[in-house]
């Protein structure tokens, strides 16, 4: 038995085995523990160890399986990463069922973590665009429902992901010829212009990141939501793998400017955007812009913070993306419309529902107690350390993300009528919107609960991890 | 001699390929087209490749071909045409484009060719001149079947330069999927929403 069996080939033989049930709690249920048992497999077993089982049985997990000359290989390293992702996975598929999207996301979601955790493990790891494109194609279908026409979010989406495979997989040539002549100044910008430009569309970089907002105005909010956490995480630690390989690009002197630009930019206009919507799946995609801008900032500070800015976001941003868009999954098929004048003093009528959907917002804005304020104030003093004109613009950003916020609060406590209060929505999904909110403030007020992921997690990556 | 003169054959049949696909609105011609498409790049890719790989380009290429067809021809004609606009539709504006994009393609062969050791200036040209056309035909298109064309022709050109710099069986498979998988997304695409097309009608 190998590891890569375990990680990725038993997910990838499980999400085609979860189209079966027919109702979609089940598959909703099986999905969330199987990727739960999967993460704390990884978690507990230990790779390339033997295990002893008895007198005379010992079992040992090897840490590699050969395909087609190439290798993919998990390490003891790697585990804690895995996990990660498997378990804020199962948090999304146990959702689903509430969101009215198991049925598609559960199976295809389970396929894209296991490609994708694949994508992190393959060697030479240069594959992983290719891995990471099957990937976006698999995605196709969530995001597109089968009895809705395909609209230009979709397209765009399609579009501009594949456009990233060539320049990464070139680049990857490049950085090749970049590590035998490390003094050729014309390869070394080559190299990096082109690797910028491939991870600029993965990512959704300024500015190719109009099919968000699109999408989030296009389909299900959740199966965007989940996209949205899943893409640019693994797509950061991809890049992460080549932060830690080349040494070259990692003392790159423009390296943390670029990073830093790109950052304070996606921030600023996304920001400046949500504050105008009058859309809430659009006022999310924009939000989630701004996570991936606070990322980009993080990676910005690997110097002053190593990766622990990086790590101590992951868990914030994705636990307020999956309450934000299960709320406004819930709203949007309760509703059906998600536009500010259909959703005047709703409040009263999804008490629940509406505090988890404005409190994620609060926290993407980094409101005090909340779960986004730890980790974005770190990001924001070290930022202001290195450069104060871009911490003013984060600032700018960061403001207008909360007026946003503020809005979206005045037009939903704004009752028309005099309308008594109500508890709509089923129990499941104020169950799940209330745990949800729960855990934002839990994550707000300790944020320490975060500190074994920080001083495990950055071991995957032993040159940026010390 | 004789090498060079085919593969500069090739580039032409690309380049004018390329072209009508630019300029053609029927997807039979789109599609037969790409296939076409397709022999210039196995003409081209096994210059660095052996011949049983670079036929893999060759068939899977075809097979895209195949399913994006299958799929076209299996749509009622009233709601496949429904809203099958393009911005700006005009041939003239779309040759002068073309023709301003071989420009490019000619002026930046030799620099391209420079970088890459051991690639001829056939190959840069018709992987150049794939690829911008294919990045042309993205940016005049919003409609499912054509930004998949545009997609793998964008590849396609990819796959030309990309074969003189690796030759990994692994690689081979994983494009080959990408390629399939792309015709497979693009007959979704194509299919997705009709019946809520049809219900309107």
């Amino acid at each position: 038995m190998s590891a890569p069996l375990i990680w990725i080939g038993f997910p990838l033989i499980l999400a085609i085995l979860l189209w079966i049930p027919r109702r979609a709690n089940i598959t909703a249920l099986l999905g969330g523990l199987s990727s739960l048992f999967l993460a704390a497999l990884a978690w507990f077993l230990p790779v390339d160890t033997a295990i002893r089982l008895n007198e005379t049985l010992s079992f040992k997990l090897s840490a590699s399986l050969q395909i087609l000359g190439r290798e993919i290989l998990i390490t003891s390293a790697d585990q804690p990463l895995f996990a990660l992702l498997y378990g804020i996975a199962s948090l999304w598929f146990f959702g689903s069922s509430a969101a009215g999207i198991a049925r598609r996301l559960v199976p295809i979601g389970m396929g894209m973590v296991a490609l994708l955790v694949a994508s992190l493990s393959v060697q030479p790891f240069l594959y992983a665009a290719l891995i990471i494109q099957a990937t976006i194609l698999i995605a196709v279908p969530l995001l597109s429902p089968p009895d809705q026409k395909p609209g230009r979010g979709i397209i765009r989406f399609l579009i501009y992901q594949t456009l990233a495979m060539p320049f990464i997989l070139f680049s990857g040539w490049l950085l090749a010829g970049v590590e035998s002549s490390p003094g050729d100044i014309e390869l070394l910008t080559q190299a990096a212009t082109l690797l910028a430009l491939g991870f600029a569309f993965l990512l959704a970089i300024f500015p190719f990141y109009t099919w968000i907002p699109l999408l989030m105005e296009e389909v299900s909010p959740y199966a965007v939501g989940f996209v949205l956490w899943l893409l640019p995480s693994v797509t950061l630690l991809f890049a992460l793998g080549f932060l830690d390989r080349y040494a070259w690009l990692r003392e790159f002197a423009q390296l943390p400017s670029a990073l830093r630009a790109a950052g304070v930019l996606m921030i600023v206009t996304a920001g400046i955007w949500a504050a105008l919507q009058r859309h809430l799946g659009r006022t999310m995609g924009y939000a989630a812009i701004v996570n991936i801008g606070f990322s980009l900032l993080a990676l910005s500070l690997i110097q002053d913070y190593q990766l622990s800015a990086f790590f101590l976001l992951m868990i914030p941003q994705a636990l307020g993306l999956a309450v934000w868009s299960l709320a406004l999954s819930v709203l949007k098929m309760r509703e059906g419309s998600l536009i500010f004048r259909d959703l005047q003093g709703e409040i009263q009528r999804y008490p629940i529902i509406i505090a988890g959907l404005i409190l994620a917002h609060f926290s993407a804005a980094a409101l005090p107690l909340l779960a986004g304020f730890p980790p974005i104030i770190a990001i924001w003093e070290g930022v202001a350390r290195q450069l104060l004109i871009a911490a003013l613009w984060v600032g700018v950003g960061v403001a207008s993300l909360l007026t946003g916020a503020i809005r979206t609060l005045a037009v939903v406590v704004m009752s028309t009528k005099d309308c008594p209060w109500e508890l709509q929505g089923s129990l499941l999904q104020n169950i799940l919107i209330g745990v949800g909110i729960f855990f934002i403030f839990v994550l707000g007020i300790f944020p320490q609960f975060m500190e074994p992921i920080l001083t495990i997690l950055p071991a995957a990556f032993a040159h940026l991890g010390s | 001699m004789t090498l060079q003169i085919i593969s500069w054959s090739v580039v032409f049949i690309l380049f004018a390929a390329s072209l009508s696909l630019l300029l053609t609105k029927d997807w039979r011609w789109a599609l037969a087209l790409l296939a076409i498409q397709y022999i210039g790049v196995f003409w081209l890719t096994q210059l660095h490749w052996t011949i049983s790989m670079a036929a893999v380009k060759l068939v899977t290429g075809w097979m895209a071909a195949t399913t994006l067809g299958i799929t076209r021809s299996a749509l009622d004609p009233k709601l496949a045409t429904a809203s099958e606009r393009s911005w700006p539709e005009g041939r003239l504006f779309r040759i002068l484009t073309a023709a301003l994009i071989f420009i490019i393609v000619i002026s930046g062969t030799s620099g391209i060719a420079r970088l890459l050791p051991g690639i001829g200036l056939a190959e840069v040209a018709g992987s150049l001149t794939l690829m911008t056309m294919g990045l042309l035909l993205l940016g005049l298109t919003a409609q499912p079947l054509s930004v998949v064309i545009g997609l793998l022709t964008f590849l396609a050109g990819f796959e030309v330069l990309y074969a003189a710099v690796e030759a990994s069986i692994l690689v081979a498979a994983l494009l080959a999927l990408i390629n399939l998988g792309l015709a497979l997304v693009g007959s979704y695409l194509l299919t997705a929403g009709l019946e809520e097309l049809g219900a309107q009608e």
